[in-house]
């Protein structure tokens, strides 16, 4: 059975576009079949993280608007050959998305993939609504900080009122994934707690990422955090969620960098 | 035996009683009348239910079968007839309604039977999951909230509004005008409360209530916050 997830936010700049790929890569690496999707048409990002950004010729819009079969406008990731990639148009705007257009491809996808990540856009309008519609589990990505808190709740109730599977009476499910957390910053009080963030979003934690260079230096060579540097604080916490979202029970913690004996020893010479 | 016939011979006990009664006036042509009738009973089918009526005769002159056929029209509109008044005796049979006397004018009030239709009590709302940030929650009646109101949120109501969670959104209770209504929440840290059109904005609300059960009523004019203890 094929699922479809979205990774979405309301707010912008939360991690959105980097947590789809590193969450993509991570189902990938445990062999199941993913494709990502990038709905934010006009603003595409999806290709250059993923590191595909070269290999584009057809795109989501050509698809719906059937310009272009899906099979063409797919392209398969070099380094795990069960990850694939459908780009969005960066020369056109939202209002091209059509909610049949997103429909018939959904349907077509859940017949080739097992996973379906749809990168939404931020945003309440058009993209983002698209992103969300055919839905069957939500990522929350939300930063510790009360207006990426106060967006994520709103962007929850839409989840509950404009998706499909809200219309028809039943709930999509729902994940709040904690990005950028630095836990010396929320101990001194200076980041919104994890709990106060739950207790405000009344919904079940998936994963914390810690605040990271390793998630920069990733996006930055395109590829995903989990591919970059498996062994890097953030790709260790995006792997646990993925676990998580698989169904295990993983205890929650907040993975930290490893420093090598050396390291730790230089560090403590130029402290 | 004894006893029982002592008890059959107590003498029995009346009451006098008035009621108000409906005077149906017919007017010639009686078919016409009857069609006015049922324009009434299509608009408000429960009009006349339940309410005495009795038939005045005086406007009309009737042959006795003329009015035997009127007071079978009447019960095919389920409406029966407990006495006639204005005709002459003769022409009544003893399977008719009595006859009577002594009507006097009284005022009715007209929108009486209207009344349960057009107004229905209000409902209270009762919400089981969170509201969240820019979801707008109407009710003519009573809100009440199993979970937190996010910040960005609002909720209208008509009459008293409960929040068993954090109300961290804007609540406005009383909407329409009821000054008795109140705002109760487990957790306070509201961005605005109103009742009745009287408000605070979160600047206004003592800090020393914050994060505490608190309910919000209004005195007059003036809204008071107090703790729930």
């Amino acid at each position: 059975m094929a699922k479809v997830l979205v990774v979405t936010s309301g707010k912008g700049g939360v991690g959105k576009t980097t947590s789809t790929a590193a969450l993509g890569a991570a189902l990938a690496q445990t062999g199941e079949k993913v494709v990502v999707i990038d709905f934010d048409v006009g603003l595409r990002n999806l290709d250059l993280v993923m590191g595909a950004e070269r290999r584009v010729v057809f795109d989501l819009i050509n698809v719906v608007q059937g310009v272009a079969k899906l099979s063409q406008a797919l392209i398969r990731d070099k380094r795990l050959e069960n990850l694939w990639l459908l780009p969005a148009s960066q020369t056109r705007d939202k209002d091209a998305l059509t909610d049949e257009g997103v429909g018939n491809i959904i349907t077509d996808l859940r017949t080739k993939f097992d996973w379906i990540l749809c990168d939404s856009p931020a945003g309440i309008e058009r993209g983002a609504l698209l992103a969300m519609r055919y839905a069957d589990e939500a990522v929350i990505v939300t930063n510790p900080e009360v207006s990426s808190v106060r967006d994520s709740d709103r962007i929850i109730g839409m989840l509950d009122s404009k998706t499909v599977k809200a219309e028809q009476g039943e709930r999509v499910e729902k994940h709040v994934l904690i990005t950028r957390y630095d836990s010396a910053r929320a101990s001194r009080g200076e980041m919104l707690s994890i709990d106060d963030i739950l207790e405000i979003l009344a919904t079940p934690l998936l994963g914390i990422i810690p605040e990271s260079q390793e998630v920069l230096l990733a996006s930055n060579v395109g590829s995903p955090v989990t591919l970059n540097n498996v062994a890097s604080a953030p790709a260790r916490a995006y792997t646990d969620a993925v676990r998580r979202l698989m169904g295990e029970t993983v205890a929650m913690t907040v993975p930290v960098e490893r420093k090598g004996l050396m390291n730790r020893l230089l560090g403590r010479r130029a402290a | 035996m004894d006893a029982i016939a002592k008890a059959t011979r107590q003498s029995f006990r009346m009451r006098g009683r008035s009621y108000v009664a409906l005077a149906f006036c017919p007017v010639v042509p009686i078919a016409g009348w009857l069609e006015e009738i049922d324009i009434t009973l299509a608009r408000s089918p429960g009009f006349f239910a339940g309410k005495p009526a009795v038939l005045d005769l005086s406007a009309v002159d009737l042959s006795q079968s003329a009015i035997a056929h009127l007071i079978k029209s009447l019960e095919q509109r389920n409406i029966r007839i407990l006495g006639i008044e204005g005709v002459d005796a003769a022409h009544l049979t003893t399977s008719m309604p009595p006859l009577l006397a002594g009507g006097r004018h009284c005022l009715l009030v007209q929108n009486e039977p209207k009344k349960p239709e057009s107004k229905p009590k209000p409902i209270s709302l009762l919400l089981d999951s969170p509201v969240r940030s820019g979801q707008s929650i109407f009710s003519e009646g009573d809100v009440t909230v199993l979970g937190s109101v996010a910040s960005g949120a609002e909720i209208v109501a008509g009459g008293s509004i409960h929040v068993y969670g954090a109300l961290r959104g804007r609540a406005m209770a009383g909407s329409s005008g009821n000054v008795a209504a109140r705002i109760f929440c487990q957790k306070i840290e509201a961005e605005l409360l109103a009742i009745n059109g009287y408000y605070q904005t979160a600047e206004e609300i003592d800090v020393t209530l914050r994060n505490r059960p608190a309910q919000a009523w209004l005195e007059g004019t003036n809204m008071k916050i107090a703790p729930l203890s």
